[in-house]
């Protein structure tokens, strides 16, 4: 049996597993972009976090993880699908890695060639897009990725859909993921129209601490070790956050979003100077994923501010030759709008 | 090999050796052995010592540079299919080196895919083949021998992900460490029951940590190798010189600063104990470690493994840095273009790489049927059981091509002497600036070579992150000398090194041309210019394109003959505004 490594057991890095709870929560935020070093544990991170959330059901067969309440559509000759006593089957979250040097092919899909040279028919092999469908994309080094796949993922990106016209095939379907991006900004820059639509970003940086490290040494040597007593030791860890999560999905609609909650984040944008207004829409999304987290009511100041950095860290570059790091301006524009860091007003 | 000789006594050679056998023990742990050598006789017999060593776990397997995705990875066995009629999957490379070991020579013309798969491999320990029709998930537990050849950095994601860093000269003798394969086997079966003490760890992670050696999979490694080592003389606990063993492979070769006294002294706030000398050496000991003391041995350890130079060694030796002046490698090997935009297709065997264009094999067999038809009746007679709908045969086979905008470099070379300074090192940054918001909307990678004093610098090597250039443009010193002639050089170099990763490199000088140091960095105004002028026409001869911009504040004729030696297109500041500089650097790059 494979064995994850625990999500509770990740040492350190609170702002990254903070970032992929609340995306986790709610996936219309728009996945997490985790820039800096090599080596901190990113995919680990992402791994464990898809090992944590709760099994989803798909059509026994079916190739593009359709829900059994959702088959899929009759233009996509799914015969899994199509099949009067569809098959329920329980799978764990998908979570589908990008390697680097993906083909077009392999990313959306192509036409299935043993079919096509054996039988004849003309039959859609999905690609790796169908299979990350209500699962996570993690895509490593993702500042490198090649342009035309980058233009590509941008178009499924904002549409949640897949369009495959080519070789003969006219195909659509469904293609909603959490997209969870990792890279080294020294190594080269992202476009803006891609680094727009992660809703969440952070640095992450090796460990300069020396017992942090040691710690981290420790736990991941136990879990090589012996994976099952490892993992049985954190279990109920993990069950607290697995519940957590479950939670805060099923409550998050009821979460109250006050007026003057969206005065303020619209305030935090302007005096941010952030481009557009898609920081002020994922800021109150995620404030709520994050107020449902922690059973609040209602959003209040001390989420917004828990959220701001992360959500506008990477919106504020005004022109490609600025430096990309903007937390003086965020922390400035949170002191304008919410007074200075000890005062807390709940609204 | 004397069990009882303390670490300080083997040689280079040796520990080649030791490395081998530890690879064999536990490769997949391990990650593997990278290489940064000329393949040469050294190279082969340590090779064949592994291949020795690891008999019993396979043979070691080549990966070939043009080997295709799915014969990697797994996938569908094309020309098995059509002649079966019904699928047949072929087992990946990779899969079927479970357990064992490859081996990437010339990793540094890997191309990415095969990097990355192989990375994913080390990670997960399985490869993962969706494709084709085929879902399956197979074991693939192996270690890599990756041999670097080139001389520059390469692959860091693999390099990261490998545990021992050997680096053979050309006159490294190896001697033969007396390690039979019964030795290794018997060591495999110990590994699992290996104990590692708590003062162990903390001694390896302050050890990696003081110098700098990375991240925290740098310290994993090393406590794999540790622990190897451990299994291959038999003990059941790792001992202090284990890890030493450890961090002078593992950890000492990527170290990147010295460890400061402050730094020993932050981590040990009491002066350590008085120490018995003798414990140091006692290999078996079983008293208790002092960790401050063994912190020491080890960062020791690793200082002793760093070579003479150290200083100007690592102060080159960042992983993004070049090491040599780019010597050796003859010919531009073109990888195999399989990125990009689909262009046309060819006729090919999509074997060697290149993917299928499936709808275009079936165009080309189209008009064939019928007579290929009579042929299967005539053959076999009144009975074609298996009628295929479409009989495709070998030469139907058409492959896609790629389309691919090559890359284009932009090398920078700033005269910062004093010359330059005084009147419009300001201004020639300004223009660098504007020529930046150019590069970026081209997607160039950026270069800044900086030179006064005695000699060039390479500030900042190829790049795409433009803020970084910012940044070093505006820390850049002024004053001295002004060293043409070694900027030239440096500038051909590092645009050979551009060119043999396949981008187009353009080099874009920003100087007075008043060349007063020659090419060995001594002051002198003729043989300064007499030097620079023959770099100009070395670098002619490399046909590489070039700009001069002068940006002395009446043009000079130095510039200018400078400029024309190395037939290079030659722009005036004065008489520049920014429109006309992105303008001339742009027909430059076309």
């Amino acid at each position: 049996m494979r064995y994850s490594f625990p999500f509770s057991a990740i040492v350190a890095q609170d702002q990254m597993k903070l970032a992929l709870l609340v995306a986790a929560v709610d996936p219309s935020i728009g996945g997490v972009l985790v820039l800096g070093d090599r080596g901190t544990g990113k995919s680990t991170a992402v791994r464990a976090l898809a090992a944590l959330l709760p099994p989803m059901s798909v059509v026994d067969g079916c190739q593009f993880n359709a829900d059994p309440a959702a088959p899929c559509s009759g233009g996509l000759n799914c015969e899994a699908c199509a099949h009067r006593e569809r098959a329920a089957r329980s799978v764990s979250v998908p979570v589908v890695d990008l390697p680097l040097g993906a083909t077009e092919d392999r990313v959306i899909g192509a036409l299935n060639l043993e079919r096509a040279l054996v039988s004849g028919t003309k039959v859609f092999e999905a690609g790796l897009l169908a299979r990350a469908h209500r699962g996570f994309l993690y895509i490593d080094e993702v500042n490198l990725l090649e342009d035309h796949l980058v233009d590509l993922l941008l178009d499924v990106a904002a549409s949640g859909e897949n369009v495959v016209e080519r070789d003969g095939l006219s195909i659509r379907h469904p293609a909603r993921f959490v997209l969870v991006g990792s890279g080294n900004p020294e190594e080269g820059e992202l476009r803006p129209q891609l680094l727009d639509r992660f809703g969440l970003a952070l640095d992450i940086e090796t460990p300069q601490d020396l017992k942090t490290r040691v710690e981290i040494v420790r736990r991941r040597d136990a879990f090589e070790r012996d994976a099952a007593a490892f993992v049985a030791s954190w279990a109920e860890k993990e069950e607290e956050t697995r519940q957590q999560i479950a939670t805060a999905r099923k409550h998050i609609a009821q979460i109250e979003v006050p007026d003057a909650a969206l005065e303020r984040a619209s305030r935090l944008c302007m005096e941010a100077g952030s481009d557009g207004l898609r920081g002020e829409l994922t800021l109150i999304r995620a404030a709520r994923a994050l107020a449902s987290l922690e059973r609040d009511p209602a959003v209040c100041d001390a989420h917004l501010r828990l959220m701001a950095p992360l959500v506008l860290r990477h919106r504020l570059r005004r022109n490609p030759l600025d430096d990309a790091s903007s937390s003086a301006r965020i922390d400035r524009a949170l002191t304008d709008v919410f007074g200075s860091s000890g005062e807390r007003h709940v609204i | 090999m004397n069990e009882h000789a303390p670490p300080a006594d083997r040689s280079a050679g040796e520990e080649a050796m030791l490395a081998a056998a530890l690879l064999a023990v536990d490769p997949h742990g391990l990650g593997g052995v990278w290489i940064e050598a000329r393949r040469c006789a050294a190279v082969d017999q340590w090779l064949a010592a592994v291949q020795h060593l690891c008999s019993s776990l396979g043979p070691v397997r080549r990966v070939p540079l043009s080997i295709a995705d799915s014969r990697l990875l797994g996938g569908l066995d094309l020309t098995g299919t059509l002649a079966r009629g019904r699928p047949v999957a072929e087992r990946g490379l990779l899969a079927e080196a479970d357990g064992g070991v490859i081996l990437i020579s010339n990793v540094e013309s890997a191309r990415q895919l095969i990097v990355s798969a192989v990375c994913a491999a080390l990670d997960t320990g399985h490869t993962v083949l969706e494709r084709d029709g085929l879902n399956q998930i197979e074991d693939a537990h192996f270690g890599v021998i990756a041999i670097n050849e080139s001389g520059e950095a390469c692959a860091p994601a693999l390099r990261e992900r490998i545990a021992i860093l050997l680096h053979f000269d050309g006159a490294a003798r190896l001697s033969s460490l007396e390690i039979d394969a019964a030795a290794v086997h018997r060591a495999r079966a110990a590994l699992p029951f290996v104990q590692v003490s708590p003062e162990i760890i903390e001694g390896l992670c302050t050890a990696s940590f003081m110098l700098g050696a990375g991240s925290v999979r740098t310290e994993m490694l090393a406590l794999r190798v540790a622990r190897a080592a451990a299994a291959l003389e038999r003990r059941d606990d790792v001992s202090a010189a284990d890890a030493a063993l450890a961090v002078r492979l593992v950890i000492a070769p990527r170290a990147t600063r010295l460890p400061s006294t402050e730094d020993e002294q932050q981590e040990q706030p009491e002066p350590p104990p008085p120490q018995d000398p003798q414990e140091d050496h006692d290999a078996n000991s079983s008293e208790p470690i002092d960790q401050n003391e063994l912190d020491e041995m080890l960062v020791a350890a690793a200082l002793a493994a760093l070579p003479p130079n150290v200083l100007e060694q690592l102060k080159h030796a960042r992983n993004d840095g070049r090491r040599g002046a780019g010597t050796g490698r003859a010919g531009t090997k073109q990888k195999a273009r399989l990125h990009g935009r689909r262009a046309r297709s060819r006729r090919g065997d999509p074997r060697d790489g290149a993917p299928l264009d499936v709808l275009e094999t079936i165009r080309a067999a189209a008009p064939w049927q019928k007579l290929r038809r009579l042929e299967l009746l005539a053959a076999q007679g009144e009975a074609v059981q298996h009628g295929r709908p479409v009989e495709v045969r070998r030469q139907d086979f058409r492959v896609r091509t790629f389309k691919n905008y090559r890359e284009t470099a932009t090398i920078f070379a700033v005269d910062a002497s004093g010359s330059s300074a005084l009147h419009r090192l300001a201004e020639a940054k300004g223009a660098i600036e504007l020529l930046l918001a150019d590069c970026y909307s081209r997607r160039d990678h950026v270069a800044l070579i900086a030179f006064r004093g005695k000699s060039a610098e390479l500030v900042l090597p190829p790049t795409r992150s433009l803020a970084r250039v910012k940044k070093a443009l505006a820390a850049l010193p002024g004053g001295g000398g002004t060293p043409l002639a070694s900027a030239a050089h440096c500038a051909a170099a590092l645009a050979e090194a551009a060119r043999r990763k396949g981008q187009t490199p353009t080099v874009v000088f920003l100087t007075d041309g008043k060349a007063n140091i020659d090419r060995n960095g001594v002051g002198s105004r003729e043989r300064g210019e007499a030097d620079a002028l023959e770099a100009a026409r070395a670098f002619k001869s490399t046909g590489l394109t070039a700009l001069v911009i002068d940006t002395s504040p009446r043009p000079a004729p130095q510039s200018r003959r400078f400029a024309a030696e190395m037939d290079a297109s030659y722009l005036p500041l004065p008489h520049a505004n920014a429109h006309m500089l992105s303008e001339a650097v742009r027909a430059e790059v076309k």
